[in-house]
């Protein structure tokens, strides 16, 4: 069963001048993770806050957990759980109090609401923090906090948009810990990130977004295999680049990339080519400083599906500035 | 309907916790009407003749009182444009809650804070010798209409923190608002020396009519007003009545439909 349905949803902002959505379409099988994975501006925010309800479309049409967002907002909202990019939470009361606020919103009696809060701490592990101010938190305090706040009433079907944009690395391992123990739990879990190496670890399947539509989905691994094998990739000293490319073009029989001093290209039979590779630069008594077969990251999968390198499209509405570098 | 309620005063009760989480913003939004009083009644008190018995301070202040009332609405701005540049009005617009309960559930807590203020102020102004002559009833019936006031107000405020991005905007524009406003008006001196057109301004601002019903109401002749004979000058309590439910039918349906809309 399809927990999220989303088709051909168009958005624009500024009187049509910025098309936000152009037609997207996607789904999310109940009990997995859809993780939409697409530069600044490509659309992410926006079909988030259009599935929980918080934005309407021009046109097109949406479900989440069977039921249309558009015709049954206040339907929508008993059934799901939304984490934005910043952490929505009052910076200025602790962590308890945001917790028990939001339990009391959700209708939950007073004690009620005091238990699930001592219980989210507890689970992610800022009990030690509850009484402080949310504004002394780290970072990452802040975005599990804000993660506790929208498991209240323990959700079926959970947004997370960018859960990790500003996290440093230690802040990002706590976090995706946090959402794997979730979605061990059986939550159906729609994720927007920026980061490709973030979908590749969380999601059952990922749809890849550019300038408001899905230009590819599929699991990691098939979207991998869109961009061709392995590359093979040796980096030597500047002297002897031309004679190495030489040796990599044949190998590989297509058309090689050359850096400064690293030259690759896609091969066909891995380690076998590897090891011809190698044989190869010893007769011709060149030492190699690196030498290794690289696997397709998504990154690679982004440019050889948009033809352009993960960067920001559009100005992204909603007057809320984005982190992050420019074009 | 019920659970309106109870929505909207969760929402009052997280303002009142950060009144207690941050003591400072209290005694903040208090010592500024205070220092006006302390300002107004010792700088320009001496030289002003009122010819009032008690002095230039039983004029002053319901002159203080109505702009400080006045002023909280850009504080009801400013909050609310940082709760929606934080995401916070996305969060709650996510959550089955009631529409409305948000901003109705602010209002309450500024109308909390603003009896507060009112309170802090009549000690202060008692302190430097203001005396209402007129009886608990129609003293307690000022603080009521200045009460009231101030929440018509805060509906502005309210649509005004909806509908601009950053909350230091709202702050200027509030000021370059409320400022005028409450300079424009009898609340410090005589209309009389005022150009005629500005007379007619200040006259029916809302401010004057406001500060004319609470000096009647606190046992003052009608001083500082009255100079031009216009309607509003002559009925202040009725003026402020109408203007009171006049702001209140304006802004709250707006405000209520901005909520609603306000991303799309």
């Amino acid at each position: 069963m399809k927990s999220v349905i989303a088709e051909n949803l168009v958005k624009t902002y500024r009187k049509g001048e910025v098309k936000a959505l152009d037609g997207l379409s996607l789904d999310v099988e109940e009990g997995t993770v859809l993780g939409v994975l697409g530069p600044n501006g490509a659309g992410k925010t926006t079909t988030v806050r259009i599935l929980a309800t918080l934005l309407q479309p021009d046109s097109g049409h949406a479900t989440v957990a069977g039921i249309d967002v558009i015709k049954h907002p206040d339907k929508v909202r008993e059934q799901i759980g939304l984490s934005g990019q910043y952490a929505a939470v009052d910076e200025t009361l602790t962590g308890w109090d945001n917790l028990v606020m939001f339990g009391r919103l959700y209708h939950l009696g007073r004690q009620s609401s005091i238990d699930r809060a001592n219980e989210l701490l507890e689970r992610f592990d800022l009990t030690e923090a509850a009484r402080r101010p949310i504004k002394t938190y780290s970072g990452g305090m802040r975005r599990r906090l804000d993660l506790a706040a929208s498991l209240i009433v323990k959700p079926k079907i959970l947004f997370l948009d960018e859960p990790t944009t500003g996290l440093d690395p230690r802040g990002r391992q706590d976090m995706w810990g946090v959402i794997q123990e979730l979605v061990k739990g059986g939550v159906t879990l729609l994720l927007t990130t920026q980061y490709l190496e973030e979908a590749d670890q969380l999601a059952d399947e990922i749809a890849v977004i550019d300038r408001g539509t899905v230009i590819a989905r599929g699991t990691s691994d098939s979207l991998k295999k869109q961009v061709g094998g392995e590359r093979l990739e040796i980096t030597v000293e500047p002297a002897d680049l031309d004679k190495v490319n030489e040796i990599v073009a044949k190998i590989s029989g297509h058309a090689t990339h050359v850096d400064l001093r690293t030259v690759s290209a896609p091969v066909l039979h891995g380690s076998k080519d590897l090891m011809e590779a190698l044989r190869a630069m010893d007769e011709a008594k060149i030492h190699p400083l690196d030498i290794g077969l690289k696997r397709p990251s998504l990154d690679d999968v982004f440019l050889s599906l948009t033809g352009h390198v993960a960067e920001e499209t559009v100005v992204e509405p909603l007057g809320k500035k984005k982190r992050g570098g420019k074009k | 309907m019920k659970n309106a309620i109870h929505d909207a005063l969760v929402i009052t009760k997280r303002q009142l916790l950060q009144l207690a989480r941050v003591p400072e913003l209290l005694v903040f939004s208090t010592i500024q009407p205070v220092m006006f009083v302390l300002l107004f009644r010792f700088v320009f008190g001496g030289s002003i003749d009122s010819g009032q018995p008690g002095g230039y301070v039983q004029l002053l202040m319901p002159g203080i009182f109505v702009q400080t009332v006045a002023f909280t609405l850009a504080a009801t701005a400013v909050g609310l444009a940082e709760d929606m540049k934080k995401g916070l009005i996305d969060r709650f617009r996510s959550l089955p809650i009631s529409r409305g309960a948000v901003i109705i559930g602010r209002t309450f807590g500024d109308a909390l804070l603003n009896i507060l203020v009112l309170a802090v102020m009549a000690l202060a102004g008692y302190a430097v010798g203001w005396r209402p002559t007129s009886g608990i009833v129609q003293t307690t019936l000022a603080f009521v209409f200045l009460f009231m006031f101030g929440y018509a107000l805060s509906w502005i405020g309210i649509l005004a923190g909806l509908s601009v991005k950053e909350a230091r905007t709202v702050q200027s524009v509030g000021f370059l608002v409320t400022f005028p406003l409450t300079f424009l008006s009898n609340a410090f001196a005589p209309t009389t020396g005022m150009p005629r057109a500005l007379q007619y301004f200040a006259e029916w601002n809302p401010v004057s009519t406001m500060v004319a019903a609470c000096r009647q109401l606190f046992g003052l002749k009608n001083e500082f007003g009255a100079t031009a004979n216009s309607w509003p000058s002559q009925h202040p309590l009725e003026t402020s009545l109408l203007y009171i439910v006049l702001l209140m039918a304006i802004f709250i349906p707006l405000s209520i439909r901005k909520y609603k809309n306000y991303s799309n």
